[in-house]
């Protein structure tokens, strides 16, 4: 049931996924907390994971999920289901996109699906900071707690990381692997020598 | 495509995109010129520039990760169906492969204060590097005002009312059809800029 309930998951994350994998992460955690399958801190390491290895990061996460929840048969039912829409749409595809790719009514309903994208990936980033750079979870609490007492909530080793990183993604240009490596030193300088 | 399938193409194709499947970091994006090199240069299977611009076109508009989009699509190109699949094959498995890995090994060492203590540095790299993602797909689709307010909408919903990505990305789709429909100077608008973007 589990490897059933897996594949059909992943069908479905793999069918709405548009504009790649980070537009998929609000989607993965819902389906994960719903289901059980693993906890969302765990998850969020796995995003980290998937930037650190190659391959699209759909895939890592279908495969990493469905080997916590079932095992190897798991990963390979979850990854089969998050492939499964594109190779059937593109067999469909193939022959009549060309066709229709630049009816205007094809650019407008686009000109709608984008914004969501931009949308989706910055809860993203949301659902991702709150196990990472706050003490609790999102909030009206949390909010008015972040101007009045700033040091209970939020978490300064974690901030500092993550200012660090982007200064060093957008002004120094470090490769996001190379970023990754320097913060998880910096987390172990950090969170565990001091 | 009536092309003669043999099984050394196959064993190719299927050989290639394991290749191209194991050696890019960061998605789909990372994997396009490494496509290109293999598929035209080095093997010429796909003769002009133009035809596998298309080809990323459709892989980029459609849903699923661009990464097996563009390599079903080129597998299809030189050998049919069965050319699309040995393609999503080898692109999928090197992956599969490493995560499964890791994921064992992982399991094993997720407890350990050394490894917990870097991935929570990690962390904070991960809300970075999204949140880059978010700034340049919000530049190039966020064009009027329309538009800033259905990311602002999708924010919204998702994170106070908690509603399920899909019907946002629906939603979205939607209100691209309703105006299409119902104001044909907005539309002409969204279509000329949308060409732009081609």
């Amino acid at each position: 049931m589990t490897y059933i309930k897996l594949w059909f998951t992943f069908l479905k994350i793999g069918l709405f996924s548009f504009g790649g994998g980070y537009a998929m992460i609000p989607m993965i955690e819902k389906e994960i907390e719903r289901n059980g399958w693993l906890s969302a801190t765990e998850f969020f390491d796995i995003i980290a994971i998937a930037e650190m290895t190659p391959g699209p990061i759909a895939v890592n996460s279908a495969t990493f999920v469905g080997y916590k929840a079932a095992g190897i048969l798991g990963g390979l039912f979850a990854t089969i289901g998050v492939s499964i829409p594109s190779l059937v749409l593109i067999l469909i595809i193939s022959r009549y996109f060309f066709k229709f790719q630049n009816h205007p009514l094809n650019t407008a309903m686009f000109y709608g699906i984008r914004p969501v994208i931009a949308g989706l990936i910055t809860t993203a980033a949301v659902f991702v900071s709150e196990t990472a750079l706050f003490k609790e979870k999102l909030s009206m609490d949390l909010l008015i707690k972040i101007f009045w007492q700033p040091l209970e909530v939020l978490n300064i080793e974690s901030i500092f990381i993550f200012l660090v990183s982007l200064i060093a993604l957008k002004r120094f240009k470090l490769h996001p692997i190379l970023t990754i490596a320097l913060s998880g030193v910096l987390g172990i300088l950090l969170f565990y020598v001091f | 495509m009536n092309k003669k399938v043999n099984l050394k193409l196959l064993i190719e194709i299927f050989t290639t995109f394991f290749k191209i499947g194991a050696f890019t970091f960061g998605g789909g994006y990372a994997m396009i010129p490494l496509i290109e090199r293999e598929v035209i240069t080095n093997k010429g299977w796909i003769k002009n520039e133009e035809e596998i611009i298309d080809v990323f076109a459709v892989a980029e508009s459609i849903p699923g990760a661009i990464a097996i989009n563009s390599s079903t699509f080129v597998g299809y190109k030189i050998a049919g169906r069965i050319g699309a699949i040995t393609a999503a094959c080898g692109v999928i498995l090197p992956s599969f492969i490493i995560i499964t890995l890791i994921a064992a090994f992982f399991s094993r060492f997720q407890n350990n204060p050394i490894v917990k203590a870097a991935f929570m540095g990690i962390r904070s790299t991960v809300v970075a590097l999204i949140l880059m993602a978010a700034i340049k797909i919000g530049k190039k689709s966020i064009k009027d005002k329309i538009s800033a307010l259905i990311s602002i909408l999708t924010i919204l919903l998702v994170l106070v009312l908690d509603i399920h990505a899909i019907f946002a990305i629906v939603g979205g789709a939607i209100v691209g059809v309703i105006i299409y429909y119902t104001s044909p100077k907005k539309a002409a608008q969204i279509t000329g800029k949308g060409d732009e973007d081609n």
